[in-house]
């Protein structure tokens, strides 16, 4: 019962294991096919393999897909990106120089937004899943949450533009940047959070409680440490979308050129996609900065990758050892 | 003692449900800005003559602020994508949660994982310099940032959405229903398509929703692959400029609350009441007609 009201939100906040983990092996389905009963001949076979067929292409598309298209950045890009493109500021009104500012832009918005998302993230979802009871007041709040995760980013833009920048007077800054991020991220965290809330066996409560303990001691001394990897996953996929997202920081944060690094929170920024974004779009001479561009790409793909891979490989290590 | 233990529970717990309610507090707090810097527009124009005037020209003078084609982009865009990603990510999910083999779906999930956590604009960035040469030189068009190569591009990003989520639906069917279609002689893909799909559908169908409700939503792709063209498209090789590229592009140049400023936000209004009512359907199908076991065929 549970389970099922909450496969809504864990899946449209995105990618924080956008599958959802399973208790039960998946030996149950496979083998009744393998057995006499699912022998087929003739044309009802040859309509089956051609149908299968079509399915396994289907598979193989997206597949293909993520490969060109990461295999097509990395081939124009590995050239130019060097130990001086990764360790200078941009030159030559941007058609040269290299992309620090922009990477350590990057990195300052992810993190903060982690930072102040996390925290927040990691509350709502303690009362998802240890405190609320299911009921009129918990189907407001998660379709609030569900709600928020399909909030287009622009909107999200607009939002931090009038409230963060201009309302609460913070100016274009990686503060407003930050927070306007974080929002956008809340709804990743909280899925992943009550993913790893959820796997923590509810005998460990059960133990917990039974000697003695309040809800808030068991909460805080066992069922949190058991769920802190799995919540330190969510926290590394939050940050790879919170550092991929172009369109919330746009009218927030982000400008085309700073000569320096941030040097306080108010400080405008550069940031990798929206480097993109501009010398692919509005740059000084587009054709003459494609390499920049590939090379700009390559790095944000690198580092929003790898952060996916790590929490890919180790959440599937987690769930390893909860079997 | 123990009443202050519980007192401190007590405490505990309303901590959590108030920090649980800032996901709605955020909600509202958007639609709060936006409709605040966004209603104003409607002093300049009426409501049916923003929403259905066929001109776009924000910064002419006068203005002409009708977003009916940039509406009609971003549904247009959102149609042919869906088109692309429905098969490809329902048929995928069929794959994985029916024929794959345990070895290989943990491949393929990670995968289609990876293909969610893409960022927009490098998809967008491909867009322009890849797909666009190939439509323009194949098709021989004048460019090939248009409708259909957004859609495309676009697809790439609801696919990962609507297949997780199909997945999970046809993985729930209960066995005891295939069983059943297998024992009365269907074969495999009979069980497939006349038992397991119909019985998986409202899973499928909110998968389906909320993969175009991203498609909508989305902003880099649209904004560096449509065009960019305000014109209502008569072919799918028209430039387009759907609403989030509109608002994405002219925001910079727009004048701190002047029309073309509240014109935005209004747009960002309309934008935000699609995706909110494609999720909120979303929600109403998948509770309504919860897969319940049998009973609910």
């Amino acid at each position: 019962m549970m389970e099922e009201t909450q496969i809504l939100t864990n899946h449209h906040s995105g990618s924080a294991g956008i599958f959802s983990v399973r208790a039960d092996s998946p030996e149950k389905k496979n083998n009744i096919l393998e057995s006499s009963f699912a022998r087929v001949h003739g044309r009802r076979k040859r309509v089956q393999r051609f149908l299968f067929m079509l399915f396994r292409m289907a598979a193989l598309i997206n597949g293909i897909g993520l490969f060109v298209v990461v295999f097509f950045v990395a081939w124009n890009g590995w050239k130019a990106v060097t130990w001086e493109f990764l360790t200078q500021a941009p030159t030559d009104s941007m058609t040269k120089g290299g992309i620090l500012p922009c990477i350590v832009g990057t990195l300052c918005l992810g993190i903060g937004a982690i930072v102040v998302a996390l925290p927040i993230g990691v509350a709502s979802a303690i009362y998802l899943n240890e405190y609320a009871r299911p009921g009129r007041v918990l189907r407001l709040i998660r379709l609030g949450i569900s709600n928020l995760a399909g909030v287009p980013s622009v909107v999200f833009g607009l939002f931090g533009l009038a409230f963060f920048v201009i309302w609460l007077k913070m100016g274009e800054s990686i503060l407003a940047g930050v927070l306007t991020l974080a929002a956008l991220t809340l709804p990743v965290i909280i899925g992943s959070t009550e993913e790893s809330l959820k796997s923590v066996p509810n005998t460990y409560r059960e133990a917990s409680l039974a000697i003695g303990a309040t809800r808030w001691q068991t909460i805080y001394r066992v069922v949190l440490p058991a769920a802190l990897p799995g919540i330190l996953t969510g926290a590394i996929l939050g940050l790879s979308r919170a550092a991929g997202e172009t369109a919330p920081i746009m009218f927030t944060a982000a400008v085309f050129f700073t000569p320096t690094l941030p040097t306080s929170p108010f400080s405008k920024i550069m940031a990798l996609p929206y480097h993109i974004y501009v010398l692919a779009t509005a740059g000084t001479n587009i054709e003459a900065t494609r390499p920049l561009q590939y090379g700009t790409s390559l790095v944000l793909i690198a580092m929003v990758l790898g952060m996916n891979l790590v929490a890919i490989v180790w959440r599937a290590r987690l769930r390893k050892r909860m079997k | 003692m123990t009443n202050a233990r519980q007192r401190t529970d007590q405490s505990v717990r309303i901590f959590f449900f108030s920090v649980a309610l800032a996901s709605i507090a955020i909600l509202f707090m958007i639609m709060v800005f936006l409709f605040m810097e966004g209603l104003p527009i409607f002093r300049k124009v009426t409501l049916s003559g923003f929403v259905f005037g066929k001109f776009w020209y924000p910064t002419s003078s006068p203005p002409d602020f009708g977003i009916f084609p940039l509406i009609v982009a971003s549904i247009a865009v959102t149609l042919v994508s869906a088109m692309i990603s429905i098969p490809l990510g329902v048929m995928t999910a069929v794959y994985l949660a029916e024929l794959a083999h345990k070895r290989v779906a943990e491949i393929m999930k990670p995968i289609v994982e990876l293909l969610a956590a893409l960022p927009s604009v490098v998809i967008g960035f491909f867009g322009m310099v890849v797909v666009a040469p190939f439509l323009q030189n194949t098709f021989g068009i004048a460019t090939g940032l248009n409708l259909f190569n957004a859609a495309l591009m676009l697809s790439f990003m609801s696919v990962p959405t609507i297949c997780s989520l199909s997945e999970d639906a046809i993985y729930s069917v209960p066995v005891a229903l295939k069983e059943g279609s297998l024992a009365l002689g269907a074969t495999h893909w009979e069980t497939l398509i006349l038992v397991i799909l119909p019985a998986s559908i409202s899973g499928i169908s909110t998968a389906i929703i909320l993969g175009m409700s991203r498609a909508i939503g989305e902003t880099m792709v649209v904004l560096m692959v449509a065009g960019g063209a305000a014109m209502i498209p008569s072919s799918l090789m028209d430039p387009v400029r759907p609403m989030p590229a509109s608002i994405a592009a002219e925001m910079a140049e727009a004048s701190f609350r002047g029309d073309h400023y509240y014109a935005l936000f209004a747009t960002g209004i309309v934008l935000f009441l699609f995706t909110l009512l494609f999720n909120i359907i979303a929600d109403h199908i998948s509770h309504k007609y919860r897969q319940t076991g049998e009973a609910s065929l």
